[in-house]
C-alpha cells in the first residue's frame, strides 16, 4: 500500500513535468502579452518592462529559468499584480477557496447520494420524478444564473443574506456562494447515485441478503450502496478539485476572494507566471485527489488490491 | 474549523491585529465609507500604477504638489505655492510647513527629488515613467540600454531647502502643473523603500502623507484605509476609514448598491441607465461625460483609405446618436471632435459636419464615395472592422457595419480578446477600421492630440502623417501664452477632423451609483473623487 502511493508520487513529477512545459508554452503562444494595454506603453518603457521580468530573452532561456524557479518552489512575480509574487496570491485565496469549495463539497456529497438514494427506492415515481427533475435543472440552469437569483431574492429582496464579499466569512457572507457552488455538483452526485443504485439493488448479492430477511435499512445501506457508491467515488477527484480550486463565476459575482479568478484573468491578462502557478495547482489538486480516490477503492470494494 | 483558522492565516493574520488596534481605540461610532472601486487595483506603488482604480486609491493614500479638488480643478496641494521662470523652464515649489508623512516625519523637498528619480530610474520599469518626461533628462535616464550604467542624479529635481524644491524642465511645459497632480508624481517615503524593497506598499509597511493611511490589502477582497492622523488638513477629513472594494461583475456591484453595503460605486452597466435611474432614483445614478473619447481609428496607409473622402464618408455616414441613444441609453454622448469637452480653455475643434443632420451626412457621404469612385455603379469598397471582445464594443460595430453597408460598402467584422486587439494595432498591424478609446492623464488636449504627431508610433495605429499637423504641434510645444497655445491646438485638432485621420464616435461618461448618504459629490470631467472631501450621513 505504501509503496503503491510513492510510486504515484513519484509518477506526478513527470505529469507535472509536462504539465508545465507544454501550458508554458501554449500561453505564450497567444498574441499579446502582459504589457500590451488598452492604453499602450512608449515602446522605451515597454522595453524597460520586459527587462525588468526578463521576458526580452530567448524563450528557451526562459522556460530553462521557470523551470529551475520552479523546482525551488519560486513561481515568480505576477507581472499584472505587481505587489504581489505568484506564491503570495496563490496562498493569499487558496484558503478563501478552501473554505466555501469544502463546505460546497460536503453538501453535494451528502445531499446528492441522499437524493440519489431515495429516488432510486421509489423508482419512477413522483418523488423519483420531482428529485430528478430538480437535479436536471441544477445541472442545466447556469452558475451565473442561479448566483445572481439567489442573491436578488435573499440579499436584496428578504436581506438574509449579504449581497457580496467575503465580509467576516460568517454565515450571512457565504451561505449563498456555498449553495450556489454546491447545487450543481448536487445534481450530478444524485444522477449518479441513482443510476447505480438501481442496479445495485437489482444485483444478485442484494436479492439474496433481502430473501434472508435482513432489515430494510442494513440492505440498503450496508449492501446495496457500498457497491453502488464506487462510480460516485470516481467522480469525487474531478468534482473536489474543481470546487476546491474556486470557481471564477461564483468568485465574481460574490465577491469572493478566491484563487479561481485567477486561472482566467491571469490567462486574459496574460500574465504568465499566475497561469502557471494556477495550472500546477490544479494538476497537483487532481493528482491528489485521484490518488485518494483510488484508496478508497481499496477500502469499498474488496476486489481492489494495492501491492 | 482548521479551514477557517487557514483562511485567517497569512495576509489576513495582520487584518485581525490591525483590528485588535482600532477596537482599543475609543469607542465612538466609526465612519466608514465602503466605497466599490470597479476593479483590483494591480498595484499600490506609484512608479508602477497605469490604471484610473488605482489613483482613486492613491490619492486618498498620498498628496502631490497639486491635487484635484472636488470639482476637478488643480489646486494647491503638498506646494502651497510655486513660481514660472520667465523661460517657462524652471519651476519652483514651495512645500507647506505642516506637511507630514503619517509617522510624523515632515515632507521635504528631498523626498520629491528622490521618488522622482526613482520613477525615471529604467531598473524600476515604471509604467507612467513618460509623464515625467518633461523634466530635465526625464527621457534620457529612463531609457538608458538595460545594463547601461545611469546616473539618476543628473535629473532636473533639486531641493535648495528642505522645504523648496526646484525642477527645471527639458523643453517648456505649459500643461506642467496638471502633470503634477498625477498619480505617478506622488512622493514615496524613501526610509519605508529602504527597509521593506518592493513590500513598502504592504499594510503595516508604508507610510503615506495624504488625508488616510493602508491598514488592510485583501487582494480581490477589500483595501482599508484609515484617517491619518497627521495629515496636515486631517480637521476636515470626516471619514474614519474608507473600504475599497474590486467590483469586477457590475451587476453584482449594482446588488451590493442596493442591499445597502456599498455607499459609492464606480461603473454599473450603462445599458442599464434608465431602469437604474427608475429604481434608485436619478440622483443616485450619476453619468458625467469624462475627458475620454471612444474612436475607430482609420488606416491610411493603404487605399482605399487613404483618400480622405472616404474616411469622411465612413465617418459621417456612423449616426452617433443612434449608438449614443439605442446602445448607451444616452449616458455615452455623440462626439465629432477628438477632444471631449471639459478642459478649461479650450474649444474642441469639432468635424465641420458636425451641424449637418444624419439624413445630410448621409447623402454627403455617397456623394463624396461616388467622387472617389466607389459605391453603387463604382468599385467595391470591402471594409473589415476590428474591435476587442466586449458586449457593448459588440454592439457599435454591429450598427457601423449596417450604416457603412447603407453606403453600398461590403463589411465584415472581427474581434480579438483585448491583449490581441491592442498588440496588433501597437505592433504595427494593417487594418481598415479599428475600435479604440482613449481617457486623458492629464486634462490638456495635449495630451489627445499628441497621438496623431507623424513619429508617434504607439499611439498612431493608422499612420496619419501630415507635415502641416505636425509643425502646429511644434509650435504648441514652444508656445508659452496659453491663449495663443490653445488656439494653435484647436487648429491642429480642425486638422485632424478635416482629413479624418480618426472618427471619433462618442465622450465616455464615468458612471457612479452614489448613494444619498453620501455629501459633498461634485460631477467632473476629470473623474477625480477624492475621499476626503466626502462626507456620510450615519
Amino acid at each position: 500500500m505504501l509503496r503503491f502511493v510513492l510510486r504515484r508520487l513519484l509518477s506526478a513529477v513527470p505529469t507535472i513535468f509536462i504539465v508545465v512545459s507544454i501550458s508554458f508554452f501554449l500561453i505564450r503562444f497567444a498574441p499579446g502579452g502582459p504589457f500590451n494595454l488598452e492604453r499602450a506603453l512608449p515602446p522605451q518603457i515597454m522595453t524597460n518592462l520586459m527587462h525588468a521580468y526578463q521576458l526580452d530573452q530567448p524563450l528557451w532561456v526562459q522556460y530553462l529559468h521557470y523551470l529551475w524557479n520552479v523546482l525551488h518552489l519560486d513561481f515568480g512575480p505576477s507581472y499584472i499584480y505587481r505587489d504581489f509574487t505568484v506564491t503570495e496570491l496563490i496562498l493569499q485565496s487558496l484558503p478563501y477557496s478552501l473554505e466555501i469549495g469544502s463546505f460546497a463539497m460536503l453538501i453535494a456529497v451528502v445531499g446528492g447520494v441522499a437524493a440519489g438514494v431515495f429516488a432510486a427506492l421509489r423508482q419512477n415515481r413522483a418523488l423519483d420524478y420531482s428529485l430528478m427533475s430538480i437535479a436536471t435543472i441544477g445541472l442545466t440552469v447556469p452558475n451565473f444564473v442561479i448566483g445572481p437569483v439567489l442573491s436578488l431574492v435573499f440579499a436584496v429582496g428578504l436581506r438574509w443574506a449579504s449581497a457580496g464579499g467575503w465580509g467576516g466569512g460568517g454565515p450571512r457572507d457565504l451561505t449563498l456562494p456555498i449553495i450556489a457552488l454546491a447545487l450543481p455538483q448536487l445534481a450530478i452526485f444524485a444522477r449518479l447515485t441513482r443510476g447505480s443504485m438501481i442496479e445495485a439493488l437489482r444485483a444478485d448479492n442484494v436479492r439474496t441478503v433481502r430473501a434472508y430477511g435482513l432489515p430494510a435499512r442494513v440492505v440498503v445501506v450496508v449492501h446495496a450502496l457500498r457497491a453502488a457508491i464506487l462510480p460516485v467515488v470516481t467522480y469525487v477527484a474531478p468534482a473536489a478539485a474543481a470546487v476546491l480550486t474556486g470557481s471564477v463565476v461564483i468568485e465574481t459575482i460574490f465577491g469572493i476572494p478566491g484563487v479561481g479568478r485567477y486561472f482566467v484573468t491571469g490567462a486574459l491578462n496574460r500574465d504568465y507566471t499566475l497561469v502557471m502557478g494556477t495550472v500546477v495547482l490544479i494538476a497537483v489538486f487532481i493528482i491528489v485527489f485521484n490518488l485518494i480516490v483510488d484508496l478508497l477503492y481499496a477500502a469499498l470494494d474488496p476486489r481492489v488490491r494495492y501491492d | 474549523m482548521m479551514l477557517k483558522a487557514l483562511a485567517k492565516g497569512g495576509f489576513a493574520a495582520f487584518a485581525l491585529s490591525a483590528a485588535a488596534l482600532l477596537a482599543a481605540a475609543p469607542a465612538f461610532a466609526e465612519v466608514v465609507l465602503h466605497r466599490g472601486n470597479g476593479s483590483e487595483p494591480q498595484t499600490l506603488d506609484q512608479a508602477h500604477t497605469t490604471i484610473d482604480v488605482e489613483a482613486n486609491i492613491l490619492y486618498d493614500l498620498y498628496e502631490g504638489l497639486t491635487i484635484y479638488d472636488e470639482a476637478g480643478n488643480i489646486v494647491p496641494g503638498d506646494a502651497e505655492s510655486w513660481s514660472v521662470s520667465d523661460d517657462g523652464l524652471t519651476y519652483t515649489f514651495k512645500l507647506r510647513a505642516d506637511a507630514k508623512w503619517s509617522n510624523g516625519d515632515p515632507v521635504t523637498a528631498d523626498d520629491y527629488v528622490y521618488s522622482f528619480r526613482r520613477v525615471e530610474d529604467p531598473k524600476e520599469a515604471a509604467g507612467y515613467a513618460n509623464i515625467l518626461y518633461p523634466i530635465k533628462n526625464a527621457e534620457a535616464i529612463n531609457t538608458a540600454k538595460p545594463d547601461a550604467p545611469v546616473d539618476v542624479s543628473t535629473l532636473g529635481v533639486k531641493a535648495l531647502d528642505p522645504k523648496t524644491l526646484q525642477v527645471t524642465l527639458e523643453r517648456p511645459t505649459p500643461y506642467f502643473i496638471t502633470l503634477m497632480a498625477h498619480q505617478t508624481a506622488l512622493p514615496v517615503y524613501r526610509p519605508a523603500i529602504e527597509k521593506f524593497g518592493a513590500d513598502f506598499v504592504k499594510p503595516g509597511n508604508m507610510v503615506s502623507n495624504g488625508a488616510f493611511t493602508l491598514s488592510e490589502d485583501v487582494a480581490n477582497d477589500h483595501i482599508t484605509v484609515a484617517k491619518n492622523p497627521q495629515f496636515w488638513d486631517a480637521a476636515n477629513v470626516k471619514l474614519d476609514k474608507v473600504i475599497f472594494y474590486p467590483t469586477d461583475d457590475q451587476a453584482a456591484a449594482v446588488r451590493r448598491f442596493q442591499a445597502g453595503e456599498l455607499d459609492l460605486n464606480y461603473y454599473f452597466p450603462t445599458d442599464q441607465l434608465k431602469q437604474l435611474q427608475q429604481s434608485l432614483g436619478t440622483d443616485q445614478v450619476h453619468m458625467s461625460p469624462s475627458l475620454a473619447t471612444y474612436y475607430y481609428a482609420l488606416d491610411e496607409r493603404q487605399p482605399p483609405f487613404d483618400d480622405v473622402r472616404v474616411r469622411q464618408a465612413m465617418s459621417m455616414a456612423i449616426d452617433r446618436d443612434f449608438l449614443s441613444q439605442s446602445i448607451f441609453s444616452g449616458g455615452q454622448l455623440p462626439l465629432y471632435s477628438f477632444v471631449p469637452p471639459g478642459i478649461p480653455g479650450y474649444t474642441p475643434a469639432a468635424a465641420d459636419f458636425g451641424t449637418m443632420s444624419q439624413l445630410d451626412r448621409e447623402d454627403k457621404a455617397k456623394e463624396l464615395l461616388k467622387e472617389a469612385g466607389y459605391g453603387p455603379g463604382g468599385k467595391p469598397l470591402n471594409i473589415e472592422i476590428r474591435y476587442n471582445t466586449n458586449d457593448n464594443h459588440k454592439k457599435v460595430a454591429t450598427a457601423i457595419a449596417d450604416m457603412w453597408k447603407d453606403l453600398g460598402a461590403t463589411v465584415t467584422i472581427v474581434n480579438l480578446d483585448t491583449k490581441s486587439h491592442y498588440a496588433y494595432l501597437q505592433e504595427g498591424g494593417m487594418f481598415n477600421a479599428a475600435r479604440a478609446g482613449w481617457t486623458a492623464d492629464y486634462p490638456d488636449p495635449e495630451n489627445f492630440l499628441f497621438q496623431y504627431i507623424s513619429t508617434n508610433k504607439t499611439f498612431n495605429y493608422g499612420g496619419y502623417n501630415s507635415p502641416k499637423y505636425d509643425d502646429l504641434m511644434k509650435q504648441s510645444y514652444a508656445e508659452r501664452d496659453p491663449a495663443k497655445r490653445m488656439q494653435i491646438l484647436h487648429d491642429a485638432e480642425a486638422l485632424l477632423m478635416a482629413d479624418q485621420a480618426v472618427a471619433p464616435l462618442m465622450v465616455y461618461a464615468s458612471p457612479w451609483l452614489v448613494s444619498r448618504k453620501v455629501h459633498g459629490w461634485q460631477d467632473n470631467a476629470a473623474n477625480q473623487h477624492l475621499s476626503r472631501f466626502l462626507t456620510l450621513d450615519q
